[in-house]
């Protein structure tokens, strides 16, 4: 068997960078609280909308910007419905996701109607010609930056003790003088930006283009190794790795002869049942935080 | 402003509530059909009154609420105990891959025989995909929404890997599985379209509301569902309630998977995945998880589904309104619903009366 354990680990990084992303603006939200199920639909909103800005604007850095007010919009409109009126988080987050997804595609449908695939600007990879650190930008700023950055938030500043607070005794962090609402938007607002940064990954860097289910359940993945990783930053972005070393590993195995009788679609299944396979031996008896899936009403 | 407790409650308001929803909701999707270049009341009137002036497209409207209600049904069963089955999209494929076995490789048995064997087969399907979330929350006590999520992705693809490899058309070499056996094709009643699968969706709705009004299993499913810590105090056993509710919740779905190959498609093909389970969460949420409730949001949606068809070609709105309109009513009325508690109230500083 001929697989290059280069190209592997090289693409290792680049098919963790969304769910990195993703991944990090969840653990916002449920560190707060807030479980956001709308992560698929703000990932799906940030890649359509990231596309449909660059195109118009011919600016690749347009796009993330527009992709990120998406982001933003899609998390304060869970934060409207989750914090300000408490609906349930499972269908607020359901409602968000179905929501997004419809009106990308109907937009999608009304502004590109002719149905050839319209080429945007795209990220070009930094270091192209090293084997394995030659990934986009925003790899690097999802690895190096971000994901230390939301470690040390959360565990050595006021900010994360206050988010900490809010997602464990709601109660008592509003005895002690912390909003609990204004709290809760600030970690979905950022959660949202982050996931829908994850989305545009895939049109303004990996394709340079939109297509229907473009996110195709990467947003639940995300959800998955937030549990895996037990709500810390740095378990979870090892989860996101681990699925990335399995899809690029069956991407391998797809190009190598011996296993061109597996049907593709099985290989393409692989990191998915990894993901459960993970929780299973991994997931046991987890302890949540204190107050998820719990809104907060003063007494 | 600022949210304050009610201290009287009325009975209007809830339907006042559910106006309002709908209100913001025709207010919402104005815009993106002003877009398409449309006018909304024009786009309207399509969605919910052209469907209803034909018999022709009053009969669509119960073929396309079909799997909705089954859908639906089968996500408010496993709510309702507490179990937050996700997964309904993943055991609706199911379902329909579980129904097209014997329809391709038995190809010749007798109506009377095959549809029963590939509703059953459909069901047992759906059920074995719900299986595997709900043993996990059994046994280890992993959090079913997202095993039952990632499942949906996989079955997707399961689908896609049979219609690419083996249950590829060998005559026409499209992704498409051969057409069923003559004898499973479902019966069609009231016309040529609507079919059995519809006589199935009202029998399990008539079933649901006996064992949740009548019978003391359905007030411990009740119970475990508002209450699971009171649930346990007073003896019942959660645990398994949810574990037997998880998998009637997976059958149906299968059920409804099994009904759309038999009754529509009569064939396995990509366009079964139209995300059927996703809106069985919305129908059996409008709907107040029960099973009259699942009943008229299913036909409402079925109404929507038509119409946003019918003005697809006639106004040239993308079909995609459909689904749009029903996320957003969605999350209008439980905004709404989660109000009527509260009132709106202007901020006054302390100490001003």
């Amino acid at each position: 068997m001929n697989i290059s354990l280069v190209a592997v680990l090289g693409a290792t990084l680049t098919i963790a960078t969304p769910l990195v992303f993703g991944a990090l603006g969840a653990i916002l939200g449920e560190r707060a609280g807030v479980l956001n199920l709308g992560i698929e639909g703000t990932m799906y909103a940030g890649a359509f909308v990231g596309f449909y800005a660059a195109d118009r604007s011919g600016s690749v850095w347009v796009g993330l910007g527009a992709a990120i007010v998406a982001g933003a919009a899609a998390g304060a409109l869970m934060g409207l419905l989750t914090v300000t009126l408490g609906v349930n988080q499972h269908v607020a987050g359901i409602g968000t996701t179905l929501g997004l997804v419809a009106a990308c595609d109907y937009t999608n449908r009304v502004l590109y109607s002719s149905g050839t695939q319209v080429r945007v600007p795209k990220f070009t990879r930094l270091f192209a010609d090293v084997d394995i650190l030659g990934q986009y930008a925003l790899t690097w700023v999802a690895l190096v930056v971000l994901a230390p950055l939301v470690w040390w938030t959360m565990r050595d500043t006021g900010a994360g003790l206050r988010l900490r607070a809010v997602g464990e005794n709601p109660e008592a962090a509003d005895v002690a003088g912390i909003s609990v609402a204004a709290t809760r938007y600030v970690a979905l607002v950022c959660g949202g930006v982050l996931m829908a940064i994850g989305g545009a990954f895939l049109t303004l860097a990996l394709l340079g283009s939109f297509t229907i289910d473009i996110v195709s359940g990467r947003g639940w993945v995300c959800i998955a190794l937030v549990i895996f990783g037990r709500w810390g930053v740095g378990p979870t972005v090892a989860g996101a790795l681990l699925f990335g070393f399995a899809d690029a590993l069956q991407l391998q195995l797809a190009i190598t002869s011996e296993f061109s009788d597996v049907p593709n679609e099985l290989l393409i299944a692989v990191p998915y049942l990894v993901v459960i396979a993970a929780l299973v031996v991994w997931g046991r008896g987890i302890r949540y935080p204190g107050a998820y899936l719990r809104p907060y009403r003063r007494a | 402003m600022r949210l304050v407790a009610r201290e009287h409650d009325s009975p209007w308001r809830k339907p006042a509530a559910i106006a309002a929803a709908v209100v913001v909701t025709f207010v919402v999707t104005a815009g993106p059909i002003r877009g398409a270049g449309a006018s909304p009341i024009t786009a309207y009137r399509r969605f919910l009154f052209t469907p209803l002036t034909s018999s022709y497209s009053f009969q669509e409207v119960l073929l396309t609420a079909t799997p909705l209600l089954l859908t639906g049904l089968a996500v408010a069963v496993a709510f309702r105990a507490g179990y937050f089955n996700i997964g309904a999209e993943g055991q609706f494929l199911a379902g329909a891959i579980g129904a097209t076995l014997p329809g391709i490789h038995l190809a010749d048995l007798p109506a009377a025989v095959a549809l029963p064997l590939a509703v059953t087969a459909g069901a047992a399907a759906g059920l074995a995909w719900a299986l595997l979330p709900a043993w996990l929350k059994r046994a280890a006590g992993i959090d079913e929404v997202v095993t039952t999520l990632l499942l949906n992705p996989v079955a997707l693809l399961l689908l896609q890997g049979l219609l690419n490899g083996p249950w590829r058309n060998p005559t026409s070499g499209f992704p498409d599985s051969e057409t069923f056996g003559p004898g499973y094709r479902m019966p069609t009643l009231l016309g040529d379209r609507v079919h059995a699968g519809l006589l199935i969706a009202a029998v399990l709705i008539v079933a649901t509301v006996v064992v949740m009004t009548f019978t003391p299993l359905g007030l411990r499913i009740k119970a475990a569902g508002q209450s699971p810590d009171a649930a346990r105090f007073s003896g019942i056993n959660v645990t398994r309630l949810q574990w037997s509710s998880a998998l009637v919740s997976g059958a149906i779905a299968g059920v409804a998977g099994a009904s759309q190959v038999l009754g529509v498609q009569h064939q396995l093909t990509g366009s079964i995945a139209q995300g059927y389970g996703y809106t069985g969460i919305v129908v059996a949420t409008l709907g107040a998880l029960s099973a009259i409730g699942v009943l008229f949001v299913g036909l409402l949606l079925g109404l929507v589904g038509v119409g946003s068809q019918n003005a697809s070609l006639v106004l040239q709105i993308p079909p995609q309104m459909g689904q749009l309109v029903t996320a957003v009513l969605l999350l209008t009325v439980v905004s709404c619903v989660a109000m009527l508690p509260y009132r709106l109230v202007r901020r006054r500083s302390i100490g001003a009366s």
